[in-house]
């Protein structure tokens, strides 16, 4: 029998036996984590709100996003956020969280490589693209508002 | 042919096994001679802490086969790490003569197989066939970095923290090597490299037909054929490929990644890596066959031969099995209760 005939009988057999993931489970367990996540920031930003009036709101947001961040890169340190991560599926990689873990956990992974080669090179394995994504994804955008 | 039958049958003289903590709670805990209770085993990296892993392999099958490091003329073994560095660096420290090799997940079986070869032609009296796997090392090289927060999709595999070594050899005990047959690499065009158990089923559904047909026994002639690394997905895939070819795997059918692990541990489809059938075979199909539990087995080493490279510029993924048969012949006991090489007593 023709090879490529064969392979995409099999794959369609093969496509038929996976066990596929359940879209609510997966979607409530990511509204939950995602949810307390912004919850935990929202937090954030009414106690610094409250404890340093004289901050501007930009000011209190970025002490509000380092915050989190530091945290998540403890979490991820001590070996807590890819549990949370496993379970909560997006709801733990779209919030900042997500960004911060995936820059921590490969400087952690790759530490034992040295600094350059190791901690350098591979912290932006992951969040890499995302950056990448972004910057081109804002110029686009910005060239289209400039026409528009 | 790509079956070889072997003349002398060389003798599987013993065998070793060490597992990580997570498969020691597995159901097979009893079988298996050494559970770590520390998966890094004090090394620093856990590149060092495999080939430690596999170095402990090597000496306790030679301890337990009653024989000195300078009895063994050849170290056949591999690993899945690049360059296969566990393996070289283990024969480093042991100064065997080294014969690497490569076949993924399938090295076990082909390791056994070249090793019973040599002992079956005279040319070495005893050899040790041996590899092991690291969760943390395969991980950090074909995936994620550990504490990545990811989800894995429902047909991810587990690669085992652990692996065996078996000795091969002239000297008499109760298992002989009967027949080896080594694999074609075979791809059906699967590219999902979380879904390694598809890829492999037709390799091994190939190897198996091959190996039957050679030497003249059909499926129920054996007390358990068992694949390496298929998993719970790879297996049923292999079981209706068998089927449309008319071979029957019934109730003695068994893949050693559905094996390793208990049903409430989140490893997907099941176990995986070089030293799921290393540690399997080494622990509860020795122990089953020495006792003449098992009178029969073909072992199915299972393998896919991809690199993180090829995967990422689109290439499917070929498989490969090799096969072993293996009989019990009642000659003597061979489980001696034996310590650990350095001293260190089995848990429990």
């Amino acid at each position: 029998m023709d090879k490529q005939k064969r392979n995409a009988n099999y794959n369609i057999y093969v496509e038929s036996k996976v066990p596929k993931t359940k879209a609510w489970p997966s979607l409530f367990k990511a509204f939950l984590v995602g949810g307390l996540i912004c919850a935990l920031g929202q937090g954030f930003f009414d106690l610094y709100s409250h404890f340093f009036p004289n901050l501007a709101e930009s000011e209190v947001t970025t002490c509000m996003l380092m915050s989190i961040i530091f945290l998540t890169c403890f979490l991820t340190g001590i070996g807590i956020y890819d549990v949370i991560g496993a379970w909560g599926g997006a709801g733990s990689v779209i919030p900042i969280t997500g960004f911060s873990n995936s820059i921590s956990s490969p400087a952690i992974e790759f530490k034992k490589e040295g600094i350059i080669y190791g901690i350098c090179v591979k912290m932006f394995t992951i969040a890499g693209p995302v950056i990448v994504c972004g910057v081109v994804g804002s110029i686009v955008c910005g060239f289209v508002g400039l026409f528009i | 042919m790509q079956t070889i039958k072997l003349k002398n049958k060389p003798y599987l003289l013993n065998g070793y096994s060490i597992v990580g903590p997570m498969e020691g709670k597995g159901p097979l805990k009893d079988y298996f001679d050494y559970i770590l209770k520390d998966d890094t085993l004090k090394e620093k990296t856990f590149e060092k802490s495999e080939r430690k892993l596999l170095q402990d392999i090597i000496v306790g099958a030679i301890d337990k086969a009653n024989l000195k490091v300078s009895d063994i003329d050849f170290f056949f073994g591999g690993d899945l790490l690049n360059q296969i560095v566990s393996s070289s660096y283990t024969a480093r420290e042991l100064e065997l003569p080294f014969i690497g090799l490569y076949s993924a997940c399938a090295t076990m079986a082909e390791s056994i197989a070249l090793a019973s070869i040599f002992v079956d032609n005279g040319l070495a009296n005893n050899v040790v066939a041996g590899t092991c796997t690291h969760f943390s090392s395969a991980e950090r090289q074909y995936r994620f970095p550990l504490e990545l927060g990811n989800q894995r999709p429902p047909t991810a595999q587990w690669t085992i923290t652990g692996g065996g070594a078996s000795v091969i050899s002239n000297n008499p005990s109760n298992i002989r090597v009967v027949a080896v047959t080594f694999g074609r690499v075979v791809d059906f065009g699967i590219g999902d490299v979380n879904n390694m158990g598809a890829a492999m089923a037709p390799a091994a559904c190939d190897t198996i037909r091959e190996h039957m047909k050679n030497v003249g026994r059909s499926s129920s002639d054996y007390d358990l054929i068992l694949t390496g690394d298929l998993g719970k997905l790879g297996s049923e895939i292999l079981i209706d490929l068998m089927e449309r070819e008319k071979f029957i795997l019934g109730k003695n059918y068994s893949d050693c990644g559905c094996m390793m692990y208990d049903k409430t541990e989140r490893v997907f489809m099941g176990g995986s890596g070089a030293g799921c059938s290393a540690s399997v075979l080494n622990s509860y199909i020795l122990k089953k066959l020495s006792a003449g539990e098992f009178k029969r087995v073909l072992l199915v080493s299972t393998g896919a031969l991809m690199s993180t490279t090829t995967s990422q510029q689109g290439d499917t993924i070929p498989g490969i099995a090799h096969a072993v048969e293996l009989e019990y012949v009642g000659n003597k006991p061979v489980n001696k209760s034996v310590t650990f090489a350095k001293g260190e007593k089995k848990d429990g």
